[in-house]
């Protein structure tokens, strides 16, 4: 496509949804948001910069192959499970710690934050391995 | 000990990055890993030995009594041993036989994913972690015996190992989920210290049953037999490792393992008894048609586990011991004939016995260690074999018949031990494809030891009676038991025996071609008839029903797909629903309508017709991308923020997918030239599943919901699992297992879309809607 308005708009709009996007992922577990939604709004971020320029800027911008993106979120998701067994408790329980910042402030982390980032990696990776595949079929028929 | 098994799935994990680094020592650097398990299994040696085995717990899902439990005693330390021991020379042996073949990592990685199965499977108490390591052992043989997966053969052989003792684990995991209700607890070693026969369990026949399907599947016992001799297609080290000392004896270690809980009646002894009996009889006579090295080698493995599995349903003290030497002395000679054949196969070129011979000038090292062995497998004195044998001899003298045919047997080993062992060392010497030569250190150790191994119990067997056998006879018998081996018996029957298969032996060698050719219509009759027609007449079977069924339901319509899908749907929940003769009650006299929800539903429904009626793609598309918004309004306005979320990003980025496939989609010619007869059919497919779909959900608002699982959520989400917003809190903590499966399935999903898409079927651009 190509719009001057969609591409100028795109520009400030793609780093304002990605942290929207971070937003939701981080805030979803006290509020409405997380690591599905979170990646939803990341993958429609790059569908947007797909959209105004082409898939090779997308894939630029997203940096990663979303394949490793999918096995990065699913190894991220089975890490989560597996970090309670160290501690003798059954696989996926929520481990909790303080962590606090320089003395300054605590951030309340666990490891529920871990497996929702996979979630998150997992549905941006999918969506976007799916839609870029579309998108290239038909740059390139 | 949990994690002693889990690092060497982790060093198998990372073996192809090690490969990359060390090419050249690859397999000793990975021996270290069965080597220092090997160095850890002694310390639990003590403790067997006394009879106080040691028991290590890690709880892995206590509400589903699975645990990593392991319980060391002598007969798990037994098989242990042999399995790490062995584990150190087949690794070092691999590198040196895969040393320029570029997939020798993955055959390494695959050799020790199998290590650690086969561990688990003879340390594990708990009977799923068991099962669960046994279906490992399945599946890591499966890559094992494919590894030349260009040969149409090695495919074929590797997929129906897997195939047959899969299905054999599948009765396997049915025997043990009984058994353990049946016994009141999923640990074996309590079933067995709680006092309760399950020979007087109304379902003891059918555990029985079930369990030795597994076992006999395993290891190859007729009529499963046929999948060993063609697993030979597999590289060497593994037909050394996994089909000859390991592997394989996983059913006779299952057999070893339940026999003070499910052996000692009327019922094991005879099934167990005949059917290895039978086994061991019927792979002698097999292996005596055979020429070439290794299949030779595998029919006397078939009849040797047929030996030990005869033994065991025998089930005397002196059986026991019996099979625990035996299995003991096999493991040693039969690893080491099996790695000396590979050694030939891969200086010389040559792997047909015929053509072989005088290869000891030229293989020094290799010719001693096969001389060793076959004398061993031969079972003349003073060799661990012979001890064997006659503790055979002895165990089976009671039952004439087992006498005899154990006797049989033997003569076909001694003759096969000659041909494998010797034959191709003596002599002239015989021209060979390659030039032979001893081959490099890392392939001639683990033969040289195993060798000598079966030598030194030979000339020691109070070691080995002391140490291993002892335990393990003790361990299965349940009782301490000790154990005394003796070289010498004096001039007694069983001595006499072993002299008679000597002669036996000599004459039957010498008739061997007359034989062959009377009996040459056996082997025809078990071709056309055999257990192996079986499978191929099933695998064929199931095949081309699989072929027909998608022939039929998979045509590559897409219409069809969703007619029969909505079809089953409106059948199935239709028939449920209103089958019973149930409405649900619906009463909206107490609802207060507000305007906008009003309109909201008015533009729905509009937008529903525009869609139907629409003559355009691009105008469908859009009313009902006006319905999904339209339903994430309604999502908001009910309070459900994060379903409406998602609805709306759900529904956005479909429009983005749709419009992309625009591209590769026919023209939009068909709606208008549609017959009566398809409109109406399209008609009652839609307004069904539509009126299915009303009354379903109609319903689950009129179910009662269960608090009492509500109330857990809300009660335990902010102090157990820290969070104030339940759906999420459901979705990464509570239900987390789910959401893992989840976004599994998305993950495959979307490998399988995007492997669709770089198929480009679309290229065949059929006209389809």
């Amino acid at each position: 496509m190509n719009s001057l308005i969609l591409r100028t708009a795109s520009v400030y709009l793609h780093p304002l949804l990605l942290v929207f996007s971070v937003f939701l992922l981080l805030r979803g577990h006290n509020e409405p948001g997380g690591g599905f939604v979170g990646g939803l709004v990341a993958a429609a971020a790059f569908c947007l910069q797909m959209i105004a320029f082409d898939v090779q800027t997308a894939r630029r911008m997203l940096g990663a192959d979303p394949r490793l993106l999918v096995a990065l979120g699913l190894l991220m998701a089975v890490v989560a499970g597996l970090f309670p067994l160290l501690g003798g408790k059954p696989f996926l329980t929520g481990i909790w710690f303080d962590l606090s910042l320089l003395g300054m402030t605590k951030i309340h982390l666990g490891s529920p934050l871990l497996f929702d980032l996979g979630v998150y990696n997992v549905v941006i990776g999918v969506t976007l391995l799916l839609v870029f595949s579309f998108a290239e079929e038909e740059e390139s028929p | 000990m949990f994690w002693a098994l889990t690092s060497l799935f982790l060093i198998a994990a990372i073996t192809p990055a090690l490969y990359r680094r060390l090419p050249h020592h690859i397999g000793w650097v990975l021996a270290l890993a069965p080597l220092s398990f090997f160095l850890l299994l002694t310390r639990y040696l003590p403790a067997a030995m006394q009879g106080e085995p040691i028991r290590e717990v890690l709880v892995w899902a206590p509400v589903l009594a699975i645990s990593f439990s392991f319980y060391m005693d002598g007969l798990a330390l037994l098989f242990a041993f042999l399995i790490s021991g062995i584990g150190v020379l087949v690794t070092i042996y691999a590198g040196g036989y895969l040393h320029d073949d570029p997939r020798a990592p993955r055959f390494l990685c695959a050799l020790l994913i199998f290590m650690g199965a086969m561990l688990g499977v003879v340390l594990s108490d708990n009977l799923i972690a068991l099962f669960i390591f046994w279906e490992l052992t399945s599946f890591s043989s499966y890559l094992l015996i494919g590894h030349y997966h260009e040969k149409d053969q090695a495919r074929t052989s590797a997929l129906q190992a897997l195939l047959v003792t899969g299905a054999g684990g599948l009765f396997l995991m049915a025997g043990l989920v009984i058994m353990g209700v049946a016994g009141g607890s999923f640990e074996l070693s309590e079933i067995r210290n709680g006092g309760l026969s399950l020979a007087e369990h109304p379902h003891y026949r059918g555990i029985l049953f079930l369990v030795l399907m597994g076992a006999f599947t395993k290891s190859a016992q007729a009529p499963f037999h046929f999948w060993l001799p063609r697993a030979m297609e597999a590289p060497s080290p593994a037909s050394a490792y996994l089909h000859s000392s390991t592997m394989v004896k996983a059913g006779i270690y299952l057999l070893a393992r339940m026999s003070p809980t499910l052996g000692g009646t009327t019922e094991w002894t005879t099934v167990v008894t005949a059917v290895g009996a039978l086994t061991m009889v019927m792979a002698a006579s097999m292996a005596l048609k055979q020429t070439v090295l290794k299949p030779l080698l595998a029919y006397t493995t078939v009849g040797a586990l047929g030996t030990m599995t005869m033994l065991l349903g025998v089930g005397t003290p002196l059986a026991v011991k019996a099979a625990m030497a035996f299995l003991l002395a096999h493991a040693f000679y039969k690893a080491c004939l099996f790695l000396v054949a590979g050694v030939i196969d891969h200086e010389a070129g040559e792997k047909d016995t015929g053509k072989l011979g005088g290869l000891r000038t030229s293989m020094p090292i290799i010719a001693t260690a096969g001389i060793l062995a076959a004398l061993s497998m031969a079972g003349l004195p003073p060799f661990f074999g012979f001890i064997g044998k006659e503790i055979v001899y002895e165990a089976a003298l009671p039952g004439v018949l087992l006498a005899i045919m154990a006797v049989y047997a033997s003569l076909f080993f001694l003759i096969v031990a000659y041909l494998t062992g010797v034959r191709p060392f003596i002599g002239a010497v015989k021209e060979t494809p390659k030039h032979p030569h001893d081959p490099p250190a890392s392939m001639w150790l683990g033969p040289v030891v195993l060798g000598v191994a079966g030598l030194f119990f030979g000339l020691f067997p109070g070691l080995a009676a002391k140490w291993v056998v002892g335990p393990a006879s003790s361990a299965v018998l349940d009782t301490l038991t000790p154990v005394k081996l003796y070289l010498w018996h004096g001039i007694n029957l069983p001595l006499m025996l072993s002299v008679l298969t000597l002669i036996l032996a000599v004459v039957v060698f010498h008739f061997r071609d007359r034989l062959l050719s009377r009996t040459a219509a056996l082997p025809r009759l078990a071709a056309a008839a055999g257990s192996e027609k079986v499978y191929f007449t099933l695998l064929n079977g199931l095949l081309a029903f699989a072929r027909w069924q998608t022939r039929m339901l998979q045509n590559g319509r897409l219409r069809y797909y969703m007619m029969v899908i909505i079809g089953f749907t409106i059948a199935v929940v239709g028939y449920s629903i209103f089958g019973r003769g149930l409405m649900p009650v619906v009463s909206l006299a107490n609802h207060e309508w507000r305007f906008y929800e009003l309109i909201l539903i008015a533009l729905m429904v509009i937008s529903v017709l525009a869609a139907v009626r629409s003559s355009s793609r691009l105008g469908a598309i859009a009313a009902l991308g006006v319905v999904g918004y339209g339903v994430a309004v309604i999502f908001v306005l009910f309070g459900a923020p994060d379903l409406a979320m998602t609805q709306v990003v759900i529904e956005t980025l479909t429009l983005v997918l749709l419009v992309l496939a625009f591209y590769h989609l026919p023209g939009f010619v068909q709606f208008g030239t549609r017959s009566k007869a398809v409109v109406s059919r399209d008609v009652v497919f839609s307004v069904g599943i539509g009126l299915v779909m009303t009354v379903l959900v109609l319903f689950a608002i009129d179910l009662p919901f269960h608090s009492t699982i509500s109330e857990y959520f809300l009660a335990n989400a902010v102090d157990g699992a820290h969070g104030r917003n339940i759906v999420n809190v459901i979705l990464v903590d509570f239900r987390a297992i789910d959401t893992l499966g989840e976004i599994t399935v998305l993950a495959l999903a979307g490998v399988g879309g995007y492997a669709l898409l770089k198929l480009k079927l679309n290229a065949r651009k059929e006209p389809d809607l």
